[in-house]
């Protein structure tokens, strides 16, 4: 498994680029494992929508299952990867290219409490069993 | 008997959860009611029961008994033998959702058929199986469409012409409904919803526009100008329809409709005092993922032989889990499958001819009527077989003579629309001789006389 070490996570298994106030996020490799192939990506946020903490951003349906991508930070809406549902193969094959939302963080402290890769590593561990 | 647990593991489970019984469990139910004493009659043997139950049925009327003049969305059509003995096939019978396509081919087919048949009938793209009534697909019409704006936009816009008990569901199933007002678009000055009275209410905050085709009181509007100022605010709009009065109507989705739905009990469906019916609900290809229930495809198996597997079920429990949003019962497949073998057997003609019975059978009677003095037949909007008629005395006291002559008169509008007191809703069917018609319209004259 795929954790690399630059990013940050959510537990509810979304990766976090922080680029100074703008944070972008996308699924975890173990998340797009657990997923399956993925066949349908909707968006339900905008650009320039005002996002609170955990709200749903994306939704992402695979062969299995059905799946909400949500933002583990509160913020603007400040990108959408509108190229996405034309490739989202690029979500199982390489899933820290294929981001999703990029978000101009307005509570910056909400940052404490993701974890970094090595906690993330052990807490999808500990699921696999 | 299936007895699941055990004494002992009941025990454990009771203690488990910190329970001393299994009455503790049921303290929030008031203590009367928890074994309330039944006042019940000795027991009988089974002889006496059916002797006993076949009198209390003999108490009934049913539309065998009866000349039938009462529509208001449920409708007297003849049903062919064969829908009933291939619908109690077991293999149908029994069914489940068929999950499994290595086991269900014959369901998956059955309903990948009423699917194509029924968006055919209607114009559309693609049509779920289904829903439980004409009522629920129409709320979910609602449901779709404040999901597709993604709560930006707030009101749905509710034709008063439509089904009275439509809109009520409608209203229910969406009062958890954030930020979303229904308009239910009723004026003293408009009361039974001309289409051009909808046009002003349209504006950028509309989601969506719900009319009838043919509409409650039986009139078959144009919608084309109404659809096209809708789309214009970028709304959606949702057609309401009789499925069997489009084997001669133009398909509302040659006109611009992004939603059909409808009642399906006219194909096949028996009265049956009030259910199970049918919900037919249709669309355009871009909407399907905000549909409820499921879509089957055909598709091809590894050796590229012909199947069928459940394509789309976005909004289900098995996909969506505890975030689903749509519940559709299993069983409901089977009316799905009622209305497919109607189809079916009576074909593109015959079900144009089926209308035309019903609507030339309804002119006539509608003609009879307006020569009766005290009568007047609402007939300036064409309709297909269902009209209003205003009477010269109460509804009630029509209905009660006319049941005395073996007739089950027309609905009182009354009921639902104040400004119509004194007005009758008269549905006429294929089933309705000429001599039921010629009966009814004399009882109506003796009423009028009296």
């Amino acid at each position: 498994m795929n954790v690399p070490s630059n990013l940050k996570y959510a537990d509810t298994d979304e990766w976090i680029l922080v680029e100074g106030k703008v944070a972008t996020i996308g699924i975890s490799d173990y998340a797009q494992s657990q997923l399956s192939d993925i066949v349908y990506v909707e968006f339900k946020v905008e650009v320039g929508e005002n996002i609170k903490k955990n709200s749903a951003c994306v939704t992402l349906e695979s062969v299995k299952a059905a799946a909400d991508v949500n933002s583990p930070l509160s913020g603007k809406v400040v990108g959408v990867n509108e190229d996405l549902p034309q490739s989202m193969e690029m979500i199982n094959s390489d899933p820290y290219k294929a981001w999703m939302v990029k978000i101009e963080l307005t509570s910056p402290t909400e940052l404490d409490n993701l974890m970094n890769a090595a906690s993330y590593q052990t807490y999808c561990t500990e699921r696999s069993h | 008997m299936f007895i699941p647990h055990s004494r002992a593991e009941k025990e454990t489970m009771l203690k488990a959860i910190g329970v001393n019984s299994l009455e503790d469990l049921f303290q929030d139910v008031p203590e009367p009611f928890r074994f309330p004493k039944l006042d019940l009659p000795p027991a009988l043997t089974e002889m006496e029961a059916i002797a006993e139950l076949q009198d209390i049925s003999k108490a009934n009327k049913t539309t065998h008994d009866m000349a039938c003049f009462l529509g208001a969305g449920a409708y007297n059509h003849y049903i062919p033998a064969a829908v009933d003995s291939l619908l109690r096939r077991g293999e149908f019978y029994t069914a489940y959702t068929p999950y499994q396509p290595e086991i269900s081919q014959g369901t998956l087919q059955a309903i990948f058929e009423y699917q194509s048949l029924i968006a055919n009938l209607t114009g559309m793209e693609a049509c779920n199986a289904s829903h439980y009534d004409g009522a629920t697909a129409t709320a979910e019409a609602g449901i779709l469409a404040y999901h597709y704006f993604r709560r930006k936009r707030s009101r749905i816009i509710v034709s008063p012409s439509v089904h009275p008990h439509y809109r009520q569901t409608l209203v229910t199933y969406l009062c958890g409904y954030q930020n979303l007002s229904i308009l239910e678009a009723q004026s003293a000055e408009n009361p039974i919803g001309e289409p051009r009275s909808l046009l002003s209410l349209l504006d950028a905050d509309t989601a969506l526009v719900i009319v009838q085709y043919p509409d409650f009181f039986g009139r078959i509007y144009d919608y084309t100008a109404l659809i096209k100022a809708a789309h214009e605010f970028g709304a959606l709009v949702a057609v309401v329809c009789n499925p069997l009065a489009l084997g001669l109507l133009k398909a509302p989705g040659e006109y611009g409709a992004d939603i059909v739905v409808g009642e399906g009990q006219s194909l096949g469906i028996p009265l049956s005092f009030g259910g199970p019916y049918l919900g037919l609900f249709a669309t355009r290809k871009d909407l399907i993922r905000k549909v409820a229930g499921r879509l089957v495809g055909e598709t091809v198996d590894a050796q590229g032989r012909r199947g069928y597997v459940l394509t789309l079920t976005a909004r289900e429990q098995h996909i969506r889990r505890e975030k689903a949003t749509s519940n559709i019962c299993t069983n409901q497949g089977l009316m799905a499958l009622a209305s497919a073998i109607y189809l079916s057997l009576v074909g593109k003609q015959g079900l144009r001819q089926v209308a035309e019975l019903c609507y030339h059978k309804a002119h006539y009677a509608s003609q009879k009527i307006a020569g009766i003095p005290g009568y007047k037949v609402y007939s300036e909007q064409s309709f297909f077989h269902e009209f209003v008629i205003s009477c010269p005395t109460s509804i009630e006291e029509i209905t009660s003579h006319l049941l005395d002559h073996g007739i089950l008169g027309g609905y009182d509008l009354g009921n639902d629309y104040p400004a119509l007191k004194n007005h009758m809703l008269i549905a006429v069917t294929e089933m309705n001789t000429c001599e039921e018609i010629d009966l009814l319209c004399d009882v109506l004259q003796e009423v009028s006389y009296d």
